[in-house]
């Protein structure tokens, strides 16, 4: 897993490197610091995922199934209210404020940026409702804690990812 | 400067036993027009000057290193088919290690010093106020020549004035793309610069002997960069004055070829040509005005003849596959006309 | 310590039916037989490479011919270093690495074998998504086909504009497909090496074939990432209407070749550190003394991994950079030659004093200590930015890096095949032949990469389908193209033996070479299972330390 996580790194690196080296350069359109609002409650989401999927591997290292279950739904739930606050971001930017990929190089690095980690959220929410399902259908227990620490360590690269893309994006690039 | 340019055969040796390689280095009778090692303008100079010392350096390493390998594959070779001792085991030695660590830093050092300076001298070359400016657009498979100051706009064929190093007059040449990437190579007038869209190169030159330089383009832009070929005339300053009030006049006409500037100027030629004094302004193909001044067409693929012009505006696929003139499909008297139209633009 | 496998009592049933036979290579998660099939995938995409080039060269053995037209000849050159770079050197080189790590730390498999036998598809179907694109690239206007945009595909070419139908997409896809295939072995390489190693086996007393393709795998995890990043962009730009590269829209060309370069030039020490590995296992064993200064070989492999990382834009020198930015690009291009220099020199110090045994594998590592120096030696050239602005993009470039890939890991290559060839398959090759093979290749080699080097100097710029006369050219673009066949009657020679020697070849048993490290512990061909049971080592040289108890290495290490 940390080879997928040095590896994937390196993805978002380039695309944060584009970001950072076009702000500043679109020649017409949106710009960032007119359009972008500070998505506080996905990103409170996002990284409280982090310590409830901590919470949920805790639980079953130490056997408690049922702890680690609800723990992890509530990961779950947290990660798709993340990608629900994305969504809304995005309608608004798209509809009310014109910018979409083609609109110029903010439109397009944006979406690029912001899209490719949200694409990365959706891979690992599945992930985890595949985990779920297999909970609730009774196949999961102590002896897969370890197993369940790698998914976790994915998760956390997200939200680690997510860390960086916010303060390149909604702090640094406005 | 003839004098500062020495035979660097030795040097050449650098390259494993390139005899032939000693030959290169004369610039009076070049083995090649594009040979690099025949520099007559001072960027290319200064580069073969530094040429000299890596050719020397990296040619001594080679021989030393070449010997101890040739000597330990045919001094420790296995003798005595009936030898079956293994030799003494040496698993490493730090004298010797730290020994072939240091000396190539050292190395590395030396040659990193001298690059530096040919790399500062050559980019930071400041622009003399009697330097002629001329911006270069490198087109899909043409070149566009702009002098502003001078205000000519020409194609294909470059006319710069001929520097005499006691007083130089360069010429600094401003690079830009009109569509995909290019490069400006004329190796014995200077190394090659990018033309790069959205992002503007500066590169110089100064040649000290008239002459044609040649040169092609040397970044892959599509299907015919290879035929991109560059003409440098470095005339001297009367000369150049010359072609250039030739240059600035418009179009002079002669009533006979009317037939053919009709061709011209109704079918879809005024798209993309330009002839200073008639309708037509089109910028994505070359300047059209002076074509009869030029030796060669289509950016040096063939030499500027009746024949060829006429084959060329027939089918420019037929010399140029590939190339972004479309055949127009006229019939013969009409492109005799034609040719015979833009045979007057002198 | 004993690692001797168990012999199994012959069958008595017939062998099983094709079907059953192809049916367990498709579905294996064997590290041995994936590498087996990784080789021979790349044999064949070597070939076809190579056709590509020598219809290059035909065309090019004169000044103004016809022998292909100007399309043609752009997929040729596009094709030929697409398929060489991605489906012929990593695929082997992943092939090797992947049979011969497990054996030589004493593992029974990879870390992952679904995840191995997943990347192995992964490119597999990355090479024929590519090749596919001769039938499918149509676009408009027949501008389809297959890609003609070169490999390193410079933007602006790839747009929309000027790249029109899918023949780009199929460069594009076809290499992210492979990518994840690359990535997937990179991960099972680093865990693998990791935490598979057998008992005894410290990370310092681990042969340096796997050292050097640890350090090669963490290098792709690196450098194949920004490739792939890369690549995403650019589809973003051909599809979705982005702008990442689209230089009206204020978009940056150069930004592409930075991203480009950053995956390309690590890429090319991706390809060259497993040449090394095979070099430092062979050149011992034919001189018959052990590595000379293992550490400083460990050392200077990381070294170059590191500064790999930052020399890229040297790639770059003709785009216009400013001149500090020239000049930091020098400077780690030229400090990346002194680790490089000091393997040089410790495997010419491990054949100092020894007693060298000219077999064909010797022949092909000795041949590439010369070549490589060479190779070496205009890369220093080519890393002094003026002079690169000569050199650049000409033909002495490609001469330069052909010399590292064909002179060099090449070379190294058809010796590592020679070399194991006997324990992959059980039966030992034709020395006459690989001797053949040898010299006809080395002739070819020299004749066209030595040559290559003048049109360079005489200005010769590269992808060009034809040129003028009169530019001093002719003779030398004559001599190249005559190389040509020699090495492909050198290559034809080299397949004609093994698969002859596959069936005829005589038994060679377990350890021909007389050979000191693991894989030559078990049986030729090595058993499923590898080792009957696991061994536990005390030195680098554990088979040695077996054949001297008087005189073993861990008394000196």
């Amino acid at each position: 897993m940390y080879g997928l996580i040095a590896a994937e790194s390196a993805i978002f690196t380039i695309f944060v490197v584009a970001y950072i080296f076009y702000l500043g350069k679109s020649l017409t359109g949106p710009q960032p610091q007119n359009v972008l609002r500070i998505p506080i409650f996905s990103t409170i989401c996002l990284l409280s995922s982090s310590l409830t999927i901590h919470f949920a591997v805790r639980s079953l290292n130490s056997g408690g199934v049922r702890a680690f279950a609800r723990w992890w739904i509530l990961t779950i739930a947290l990660g798709a209210a993340f990608l629900a606050g994305t969504l809304l971001e995005w309608r608004h930017l798209i509809f009310e404020e014109g910018l979409t990929i083609r609109t110029n190089l903010f439109g397009t690095t944006y979406y690029s940026l912001v899209g490719l980690h949200a694409f990365h959220v959706t891979v690992g929410l599945v992930a985890l409702t595949t985990a779920a399902a297999f909970t609730f259908l009774g196949y999961i227990g102590r002896q897969h804690a370890e197993r369940v620490k790698v998914l976790s360590m994915y998760w956390h690269f997200v939200d680690g990812v997510w860390v960086v893309v916010f303060t390149v994006v909604y702090v640094i690039g406005r | 400067m003839g004098s500062r340019i020495r035979i660097i055969g030795l040097r050449a040796t650098a390259l494993h036993g390139g005899a032939a390689l000693a030959a290169l280095a004369q610039p009076r009778a070049p083995l090649s027009p594009t040979n690099i090692f025949a520099p007559v303008s001072t960027p290319s100079q200064w580069i073969i000057e530094l040429s000299r010392l890596v050719l020397m350096v990296t040619g001594a390493i080679f021989i030393v290193v070449f010997t101890l390998l040739a000597y330990a594959v045919v001094k420790f070779r296995k003798r005595r088919a009936s030898d079956v001792r293994e030799p003494a085991q040496v698993y490493g030695s730090t004298q010797l290690e730290l020994a072939w660590t240091v000396i190539p830093i050292l190395i590395v050092v030396v040659l990193f010093l001298a690059t530096a300076r040919v790399i500062a001298d050559i980019q930071g070359a400041v622009r003399p106020s009697n330097a002629i400016e001329v911006t270069v657009i490198g087109h899909q498979f043409w070149w566009e020549y702009r002098y502003p100051s001078l205000k000519v706009v020409t194609a294909n064929e470059l006319h710069i004035p001929v520097s005499d190093p006691t007083h130089p007059t360069p010429t600094f040449l401003t690079l830009l793309s009109a569509d995909t990437d290019h490069s400006f190579w004329v190796p014995r007038l200077a190394g090659k610069t990018d033309l790069i869209p959205n992002h503007p190169n500066l590169m110089w030159v100064d040649p000290h002997e008239t002459g044609l330089y040649l040169g092609q383009c040397a970044q892959y832009c599509g299907t015919q960069h290879a035929m991109m070929l560059l003409r440098v005339y470095v005339q001297t300053r009367d000369e150049f004055n010359r072609w250039i009030q030739q240059q600035s006049r418009p179009a002079q006409f002669n009533g006979a070829v009317s037939e053919g500037q009709r061709i011209f100027e109704r079918t879809a030629c005024i798209n993309c040509h330009a002839v200073a004094g008639t309708a037509a302004n089109g910028t994505f193909g070359p300047d059209l005005t002076h074509l009869m001044s030029r030796d060669t067409i289509a950016s040096g693929a063939v030499t500027n003849t009746p024949e060829n012009l006429r084959r060329w505006i027939q089918d420019p696929g037929v010399i140029k596959p590939g190339c972004k003139m479309p055949a127009m499909g006229l019939s013969g008297p009409e492109v005799n006309a034609l040719t015979q139209f833009l045979e007057t633009l002198h | 310590m004993a690692a001797e496998s168990i012999a199994l009592p012959p069958s008595d049933a017939s062998p099983p039916p094709l079907v059953e036979r192809l049916h367990q290579w498709v579905t294996t998660v064997d590290h041995k037989r994936l590498g087996i099939m990784y080789i021979i995938y790349a044999l064949i995409f070597l070939i076809v490479g190579g056709v590509e080039a020598t219809i290059m060269r035909i065309q090019l053995i004169r000044p103004h011919n016809d022998f292909v037209s100007p399309q043609v000849f752009n997929r040729m050159f596009t094709m030929h270093g697409t398929t060489m770079i991605f489906f012929v050197a990593m695929p082997i080189l992943f092939g090797f690495a992947n049979y011969l790590i497990p054996l030589m730390i004493g593992a029974r498999d990879m870390a992952f074998p679904r995840l191995n036998a997943f990347s192995f598809w992964m490119t597999a179907f990355g090479g024929l998504l590519l090749y596919f694109s001769f039938l499918g690239g149509d676009g408009l206007y027949g501008a389809g086909n297959a890609p003609d945009v070169g490999w390193f595909a410079y933007a602006p070419l790839t747009a929309q504009t000027f790249s029109r139908g899918h023949s780009t997409d199929f460069w594009i896809l076809s290499l992210l497909v492979s990518g994840v295939g690359s990535i997937g072995v990179a991960i099972n390489i680093v865990a693998t090496v990791l935490c598979m190693r057998c008992r005894g086996m410290t990370l310092g007393k681990m042969p340096l074939l796997p050292w050097l393709n640890l350090v090669m795998a963490g290098l792709v995890i690196l450098a194949v990432s920004p490739l792939t990043a890369a690549q995403l962009m650019l589809l973003v730009d051909r599809y979705l209407g982005g702008h990442f590269f689209d230089t009206q829209a204020g978009g940056s060309a150069v930004m592409w070749m930075h991203f480009f370069w950053v995956f390309g030039h690590p890429e090319v020490y991706i390809l060259v550190l497993p040449a090394f590995a095979f070099a430092s296992e062979i050149i011992p064993v034919f001189s018959r003394k052990a590595i000379f200064g293992y550490p400083i070989m460990v050392a200077a492999t990381i070294a170059i991994g590191f500064i790999s990382m930052s020399v890229w834009a040297h790639h770059m020198f003709t785009v216009g950079m400013s001149a500090p930015g020239n000049t930091f690009f020098v400077l780690t291009t030229m400090a990346i030659a002194v680790p490089t220099g000091i393997k040089i020199f410790n495997w010419l110090a491990t054949m100092w004093g020894g007693q060298i045994h000219f077999r064909t594998p010797m022949l092909f590592c000795i041949a590439f200590l010369f070549q490589f120096l060479i190779a070496g030696l205009t890369g220093i050239m080519l890393g002094s930015a003026p002079f690169d602005w000569h050199l650049g993009n000409s033909y002495f470039v490609i001469a330069h890096f052909h010399y590292v890939i064909v002179g060099g890991i090449l070379f190294t290559l058809f010796g590592a095949f020679y070399y194991w060839f006997p324990k992959m398959s059980g039966r030992m090759y034709n020395e006459t032949l690989g001797k053949l093979h040898f010299w006809l290749f080395f002739i070819g080699f020299h004749l066209t990469f030595d040559f290559m080097h003048v049109p360079g100097l005489l200005g010769m710029p590269r992808r060009i389908y034809t040129y003028e006369p009169g530019r001093g050219w002719d003779i030398w673009n004559l001599i190249v193209t005559i190389g040509v066949f020699f090495q492909a009657a050198g290559v034809l020679v080299f397949i004609g033996n093994l698969l002859w020697s596959l069936r005829r070849g005589p038994v060679s048993g377990s350890d021909p070479w007389d050979a000191w490290t693991l894989e030559w512990s078990t049986t030729s061909p090595p058993p499923a299972y590898n080792f009957a049971s696991l061994p536990q080592v005390r030195s680098r040289r554990p088979l040695w330390d077996l054949k001297h108890p008087d005189d073993p290495d861990w008394q000196y290490e």
